[in-house]
C-alpha cells in the first residue's frame, strides 16, 4: 500500500505492507535507528515518536496509519548541530545509563511540557508514566525534565528561544496540529 | 513479532465503513485506536484476513450535544475525551476515568468507542458508561440501533454488536451539577485496573440526592452497584453513612481470581474503593 510519511522534515513516498508496524519503518525503511524496539507489548515506551504532534508508541501504530501524517523522531529534534533544550537537559543531568530508553523519554518529556511547561515532580511522573527505565535511573530523568522546563520557560535565555522558535514555533518545541 | 498478513481499508463515510465490514465477512476487524488490537495482532493472538481502519471516517470524532445527552464519537480519542469541555460540563465521570487509561501515548491514540467495543473488564470505561445509563448507537447494513449499556457487554471481550456492526456514537444523558470520581486500584504505571469504582453523585446541602455507581472488574462484564447507590440515597454524605453504602458493593459481583488478587481480596477492595470514590465524589 502506499503512503506518504513526512518524516522529521522529509517526505517519503513508498509502497509498504499493510502489517509494517511504524517503528519497522522507521528504522528498517527509512534508517531511523534513533527509535528503538525495547519490548514485545507496547509497555516500555522506547519507541516513542510524535504523529501530528502527539506523542505514541510507534510499536503501536501501524506505518498506513500514518499515511498523510508528519512524524518527529529523537533524530529530527537537534538543529544545526546544537541538540534540543530536552536533550541537553537530559546529558547535562546523567538522566541515563544504559540510555536504550533515552530517545522514548525525551520524545515523552518534550509532550509533557508542551501541555505542562513547569511540572512539578509528580507531574512528571505521571507524565512519563507510559516510559519505562530498565536501570531504574528515574531520579536524574525527572530532574533533567524539570531543569529543561526552567530552560524553557518564557523569557529563558536567548539559546533556548532561539531553539525553539527555529524548530517548532510552541514554547515547549513540539508542533501542533 | 510483527502482524500476520492481512488486508487494509481506510473508509472515509460510516457509509463504507459498514459496507466494508459486510464485505470482508467474519474474519475481518475493525481498527479503532489499535491500543489493544495492534499488540493483540503483534503477539499473534489474533490474525484477521482484513482491517477496517476509521481512523480516516471524520464523523466519528468528537463530542457534540443533543439535546440532554450527550454524543460521543465512538472514534474520540481519549486525549480528546479528557480536555473536552461539554464532557467536563456534563459527564464528569467518564474524563475522570478516561484520564486513568494506560499512559499519556496510549491516550491519544486509543478511543472510546474502541475501548467500549474491546469490552475488556478491566478497562475501565465501560462501569462509568453503566453507571451513567450510556446508549450505544451501532451501524450495521440493516440500518442503525440503540443498545442501553446495560445490555451491551455480554461477557469477557463480547458486546451485543452483531456480526458486521459498527458502534458508531455513545449517548450519555447530561449529568450537569454531579460530582464525579473514579478510583482505580493498580500496583504499577500505566497497568489496567485490579478494581475500579465509578462514582457519581447529586448532593443538595450535604444530602445525597441521586447516586449512580459502577464497578470496573468485579465481573466478566461491568457491575452497577445498585445496592450501594439504594444505601446512598437520601442520606448525609457522613463517613459513617458512605461505609455502610459501600458494604453492598459486592452485591452481584462474581470477581475473577488471577495473578493480581483473589477474588476475595476483590470484594475487600470494592468495598474500600467505593467508600473512597463515594467520599471523593461528595467532596
Amino acid at each position: 500500500m502506499r503512503i506518504t510519511v513526512t518524516v522529521d522534515g522529509t517526505t517519503y513516498l513508498d509502497e509498504v505492507e499493510p502489517r509494517t508496524l511504524l517503528v519497522q519503518y522507521l528504522r528498517e525503511r527509512l534508517g531511523k535507528v534513533g527509535t528503538v524496539v525495547g519490548c514485545d507489548t507496547s509497555n516500555c515506551g522506547a519507541c516513542t515518536v510524535h504523529l501530528d504532534g502527539h506523542s505514541v508508541k510507534s510499536c503501536a501504530v501501524l506505518a498506513v496509519q500514518a499515511d498523510g501524517c508528519e512524524v518527529t523522531t529523537i533524530e529530527g529534534l537537534a538543529r544545526d548541530g546544537q541538540l534540543h533544550p530536552v536533550q541537553r537537559a537530559f546529558h547535562d543531568n546523567h538522566a541515563l545509563q544504559c540510555g536504550f530508553c533515552t530517545p522514548g523519554m525525551i520524545m515523552q518529556s518534550i509532550d509533557l511540557l508542551a501541555e505542562n511547561s513547569d511540572p512539578d515532580e509528580q507531574a512528571v511522573r505521571e507524565g512519563i508514566e507510559g516510559n519505562l527505565c530498565r536501570c531504574t535511573g528515574y531520579q536524574n530523568i525527572v530532574r533533567a525534565v524539570r531543569d529543561a522546563a526552567h530552560e524553557m520557560r518564557p523569557g529563558a535565555g536567548p539559546e533556548a528561544e532561539r531553539m525553539n522558535e527555529a524548530e517548532m514555533g510552541t514554547q515547549a518545541g513540539v508542533r501542533r496540529s | 513479532m510483527i502482524p500476520a498478513q492481512f488486508d487494509y481499508v481506510a473508509p472515509t463515510t460510516v457509509d463504507d465503513a459498514v459496507r466494508a465490514l459486510a464485505d470482508a465477512g467474519d474474519e475481518a476487524k475493525v481498527l479503532a485506536g489499535g491500543q489493544s488490537l495492534i499488540p493483540v495482532l503483534r503477539m499473534r493472538l489474533a490474525a484477521p484476513t482484513k482491517l477496517i481502519d476509521l481512523g480516516k471516517v471524520a464523523e466519528l470524532r468528537g463530542v457534540r450535544e443533543d439535546g440532554n445527552a450527550l454524543v460521543i464519537g465512538a472514534m474520540t480519542s481519549h486525549y480528546d475525551v479528557v480536555r473536552d469541555p461539554l464532557i467536563a460540563e456534563h459527564a464528569q465521570l467518564i474524563a475522570m476515568a478516561t484520564s486513568t487509561v494506560a499512559d499519556s501515548q496510549v491516550r491519544h491514540r486509543g478511543t472510546f468507542g474502541g475501548s467500549l467495543a474491546h469490552a475488556d473488564p478491566a478497562g475501565d470505561l465501560l462501569a462509568p458508561a453503566l453507571a451513567l445509563d450510556a446508549e450505544m448507537v451501532v451501524h450495521g447494513m440493516d440500518g442503525r440501533r440503540v443498545i442501553p449499556a446495560s445490555e451491551f457487554f455480554v461477557d469477557y471481550f463480547t458486546t451485543a454488536l452483531r456480526p458486521g456492526e459498527l458502534l458508531t456514537d455513545v449517548r450519555v444523558p447530561k449529568y450537569t451539577g454531579w460530582h464525579a470520581h473514579y478510583e482505580k486500584f493498580n500496583r504499577v504505571a500505566q497497568a489496567w485496573s485490579i478494581v475500579g469504582v465509578a462514582a457519581a453523585v447529586q448532593v443538595e446541602g450535604h444530602t445525597i440526592q441521586q447516586a449512580r455507581v459502577g464497578l470496573t472488574n468485579m465481573s466478566s462484564v461491568p457491575v452497577r452497584a445498585t445496592g450501594v447507590e439504594r444505601a446512598l440515597i437520601g442520606q448525609e454524605a457522613t463517613p459513617e453513612a458512605i461505609k455502610a453504602a459501600a458494604e453492598h458493593a459486592v452485591e452481584g459481583t462474581m470477581p475473577v481470581a488471577d495473578g493480581n488478587a483473589d477474588a476475595a481480596y476483590r470484594e475487600h477492595l470494592a468495598k474500600v474503593l467505593t467508600s473512597r470514590a463515594v467520599t471523593a465524589a461528595c467532596g
